[in-house]
């Protein structure tokens, strides 16, 4: 992909401003799937533009454009500045130029095979080759195979000096089957678009035992035609890494988020359970319970060097033994707040501003092994793997589906399970944390579709954590 | 944006060799957006922005891509025949598709529609004035959209239209919240006002403390605004023909069991509102009406050219996703002024949150309660309700639980703007359900 002289636009710009950026970025993915033996999508979309964006009088103003020539720029730049200019007697916050630190330098996400090492014949063989494995029976009514690459490039430059790089390579890949007998309907996957996705490049169709893995989600599916319901009831709970991702990402990324909190989505995405007096003496969770953003875990899907702020990404710990430190917010939020925050003021792409968005949320590992997590569990279920997801505006109230689920008894993994779910409340639930998993436990996932913000905005974040047990949850099973 | 349109058509259609086939898609926006918190202005920005959407079919395969539009006719001239050019390449390679949809010729349209808009320059001091003195938060959307669809058969379709919306919440000290849509094509700023005003007065019920209700079952009103939510959920894994036929769908039981939801219910997809086009990214125009559910009975499915050829089915020329594009309940008797009399005691809903499907199969649904929700007892309401989870299923509460439908039907306007602005609306009515179960 090739990039503008930014520099050069910028100088142009000629508009009686405090400050001025420009981010230009280039996106393409190209999404691959096979369904039932059939190609459905060979794509590749392509999205490029510029954010001009300008301060005047205490108020940011932007205009997103494709027309990325001179002209172009400097009529964005006057736009930008009349639409600030019109707010800046109303504006919610009067803001300087320090709410767009000044920083230069570079990110490369770590791959090792390029997007066009392996042809689109050749991928289109291994998506097919996926799909006959995971059709294992007659029973499987559809199967399907879906990979997706992702290049984005960034450039981010600034009046006060601001010029950042940023390359990524990214992969998401899912397989799914779904099993039917009459009306019962059950679908197993490879963790959805949820399982895979990371920064890395074709080299993770190496690695992965694919062929093996299509098989067992084949016949997983089929096994939980005939699973038992899961029981309803209070108990332990036990969730595996593919789980805990939705839970952090829902009950504790979103809660934390600092915008949220000053107000700015209570008409859409909402508002929080937690109050700016909250940091530094909330206990979140239990003392076992440790939250990092963590922008430097290597292939997680959310790592990056900065901000669309201009803002460093260092790793931090949000929560330390359950009381919760620092929120989620950049630096237009801990300037508005006065709350210790984080480098992650990210937007979508080039149509739209930055906001507070979480990256990467970690829970950091603990000491247990799974077979002592399971052992020390009398009376509960393990769940796999998230398949529905809801939660209230304030982020308390939550309730989760997953597509596999085992009964534990005395110690023991025993009968499977099929439409497990459970409920129950924040601050709580994550009290009631007992048992965090060691390293070997420790997975890393991320979502694609993490939709916040008004203009609307879909983006991706990351979480890794180990498996966990929590006691007392109210557990259930479908109709 | 259609004069650019039309020349990239031309311009890629006479790049083609033999036997190859293109269809051109667009969409395309000139956008204000004014983020605004606590009655004033959070963020302030425009957006042009334009996509051209490529599908490409030859040697038996299908190739998709799309490019930004720049409005630069070098730059994008460029863009569109290196797309072409590449899709040429990956058709000799990748699979054969077996259920190509291949272009057709059957009549172009053009609709435009004028509209006397709220300059993007006045807007701020159009918008602040009314607000003063409350706490809104929201998002006012405002400005020009257009979708076009071309093939090199000859078709053509063109649709414009300029809408504005502010879509917003009204606070209280104690959190409780009011929601308010503003939406519409001409400016009109005494309407603004007067709106404005309404929701105001109805942010007064929202003083009284709110009671807790416990889990269980309740009768509940649900305002258009909560239905929509409901029916946009026929949208994912829902009344999708692709969906029941792959073992996805909540409507597997009304297919294969002949389930039926209550008589009282009717739902169709209808163009005639004219809020959308109805052209699709193929350039298949679809019925102007077509009946779904009539009376509790499953009729229709929304089935795209692709799934009819895969299934055997008869297309009704639904997007290629099969989602609701124009969703339209019947309303039923319950007029509007009888509603708490008939409610009696229980929940009035007006709003509900973050839907997802918690038994896919048995049709049921999870959310909360969100905004103007409230007990009410003896036909009168009491006070604004905690937030409260539900978990229950469409085959109840517009099935076998609903007692009455509201006889007049809301449009209620989609404001997403993922990625773009979205066009549309859900056209519903409210409804009373005998049972409704809240779980925590």
């Amino acid at each position: 992909m090739r990039q503008l002289d930014l520099q050069s636009l910028l100088a142009a710009v000629d508009v009686p401003v405090d400050w001025v950026g420009i981010r230009e970025v280039t996106e393409t993915h190209s999404p691959r799937v096979v369904r039932d033996g059939v190609p459905q999508v060979n794509g590749c979309f392509t999205t490029q533009g510029l954010m001009v964006e300008v301060l005047t009088d205490g108020q940011f103003g932007y205009y997103g454009t494709p027309n990325m020539t001179d002209i172009g720029i400097s009529d964005a730049a006057k736009k930008a500045y009349g639409q600030a200019k019109q707010a800046a007697n109303h504006a919610t916050y009067k803001f300087t130029d320090a709410a767009r630190p000044a920083n230069v330098g570079s990110y490369q996400s770590p791959f090792v095979k390029e997007i066009d090492t392996i042809s689109p014949g050749e991928l289109n063989k291994i998506l097919l080759d996926a799909y006959t494995q995971l059709k294992v029976s007659n029973k499987i009514v559809s199967a399907r195979a879906l990979m997706q690459s992702i290049h984005t490039l960034s450039r981010f430059v600034s009046s006060n000096g601001s010029d950042i790089t940023q390359d990524f390579l990214m992969m998401e890949f899912d397989l799914s089957a779904t099993a039917a007998d009459g009306a019962n309907q059950q679908t197993r996957t490879f963790g959805g678009m949820r399982g895979t996705c990371r920064q890395m490049g074709m080299e993770f169709l190496d690695k992965w035992e694919l062929l093996a893995i299509a098989q067992k989600i084949g016949e997983q599916a089929i096994e939980l035609l005939d699973a038992d319901e899961c029981p309803t009831g209070e108990m332990d709970l036990v969730i595996a890494s593919d789980q805990m991702m939705l839970q952090i990402h829902e009950s504790v990324g979103h809660a934390l988020e600092v915008d949220r909190i000053l107000g700015d989505e209570r008409n859409y995405a909402g508002w929080s359970f937690v109050n700016m007096d909250d940091f530094g003496k909330l206990q979140y969770g239990s003392k076992l319970m440790n939250i990092t953003f963590d922008p430097t875990l290597s292939s997680e899907f959310a790592s990056y060097g900065y901000d669309d702020g201009g803002l460093e990404a260092t790793r931090e710990y949000i929560i330390k033994n359950g009381v919760l430190l620092r929120g989620l917010g950049g630096m237009e939020s801990q300037i508005r707040s006065g709350v210790p925050g984080v480098a992650n003021f990210r937007a979508s792409s080039w149509n739209r501003a930055p906001i507070d968005r979480m990256a990467n949320i970690n829970l950091e590992p603990g000491n247990s092994s799974f077979d002592e997590i399971i052992g020390s569990v009398e009376n509960g279920v393990y769940m796999e793997s998230n398949r529905s997801w809801s939660i209230d505006d304030y982020r308390n109230k939550f309730q989760f589906g997953c597509e596999y689920a085992k009964l534990i008894e005395n110690g023991k993994m025993t009968k499977t399970l099929r439409n497990p779910n459970y409920r129950g409340i924040s601050n709580p639930f994550w009290n009631s944390l007992k048992i965090v998993g060691d390293n070997d436990t420790f997975g890393i996932y991320g979502t694609p579709n993490c939709g916040k913000g008004e203009p609307n905005q879909v983006i991706r974040v990351g979480h890794a954590s180990p498996v966990c047990m929590f006691e007392n949850v109210q557990v259930f099973g479908g109709s | 944006m259609e004069k650019i349109f039309k020349e990239l058509c031309a311009i890629l259609f006479t790049e083609l060799k033999n036997d190859e086939l293109l269809t051109l898609s667009f969409s395309g926006e000139n956008s204000q957006f004014i983020r605004i918190n606590s009655a004033s202005i959070r963020q302030i920005g425009l957006v042009d922005d334009a996509t051209l959407g490529l599908k490409f079919i030859a040697n038996k395969r299908t190739c998709e891509g799309s490019i930004t539009v720049s409005g630069n006719k070098d730059v994008d001239m460029a863009r569109g025949i290196a797309e072409v050019k590449r899709m040429r390449l990956e058709s000799k390679d990748i699979l054969e598709d077996p259920f190509l949809v291949l272009p057709t010729n059957a009549g172009s349209s053009r609709e435009i529609k004028n509209s006397s808009s709220l300059p993007f320059d006045n807007a701020v001091d159009a918008l602040l004035p009314a607000m003063q003195g409350v706490d809104l938060v929201g998002i006012f959307a405002n400005g020009r959209m257009y979708r076009g669809n071309a093939n090199s058969l000859g078709q053509q379709h063109w649709f414009e239209t300029e809408s504005h919306c502010l879509d917003y919440s009204l606070v209280t000290k104690e959190h409780q919240m009011v929601k308010g849509t503003y939406a519409n094509t001409d400016w009109d700023q005494g309407a603004y006002e007067s709106y404005i005003a309404h929701s105001i007065e109805k942010l007064e019920l929202m003083n009284h403390k709110p009671v807790r209700v416990d889990p269980g079952m309740y009768r509940t009103w649900f305002e258009a605004g909560a239905v929509a939510d409901f029916l946009d959920m026929f949208s994912w894994n829902g009344i999708s023909e692709a969906s029941l036929q792959q073992g996805c769908s909540g409507f597997g039981k009304m297919r294969h069991s002949d389930h039926r939801l209550s008589p009282k219910f009717t739902f169709s997809e209808d163009f005639s509102s004219g809020l959308v086009p109805k052209f699709n990214s193929n350039g298949e125009v679809a019925p102007e009406s077509l009946p779904l559910i009539s009376s509790g009975k499953l009729t229709n499915t929304l089935v795209s050219s692709r799934t009819a050829e895969e299934y055997g089915a008869q297309t009704n020329y639904a997007e290629n996703g099969e989602e609701l594009r124009s969703p339209h309940m019947s309303p039923g008797d319950l007029r509007t002024e009888d509603i708490l009399n008939k409610l009696d005691e229980g929940l009035y809903l007006s709003n509900i949150h973050y839907l997802n499907w918690s038994d896919n199969p048995g049709g049921r649904i999870t959310g909360l309660t969100r905004y103007a929700c409230f007990w009410v007892e003896q036909g009168q309401i009491v006070a604004p309700i905690e937030t409260m989870r539900f978990d229950d299923t469409f085959y109840r509460f517009f099935g076998s639980e609903l007692e009455s439908v509201g006889s007049s039907a809301e449009v209620i306007p989609d404001v997403l703007t993922y990625g773009q602005r979205n066009l549309g609306a859900i056209t519903c009515p409210g409804i009373l359900t005998k049972e409704f179960q809240l779980t925590l």
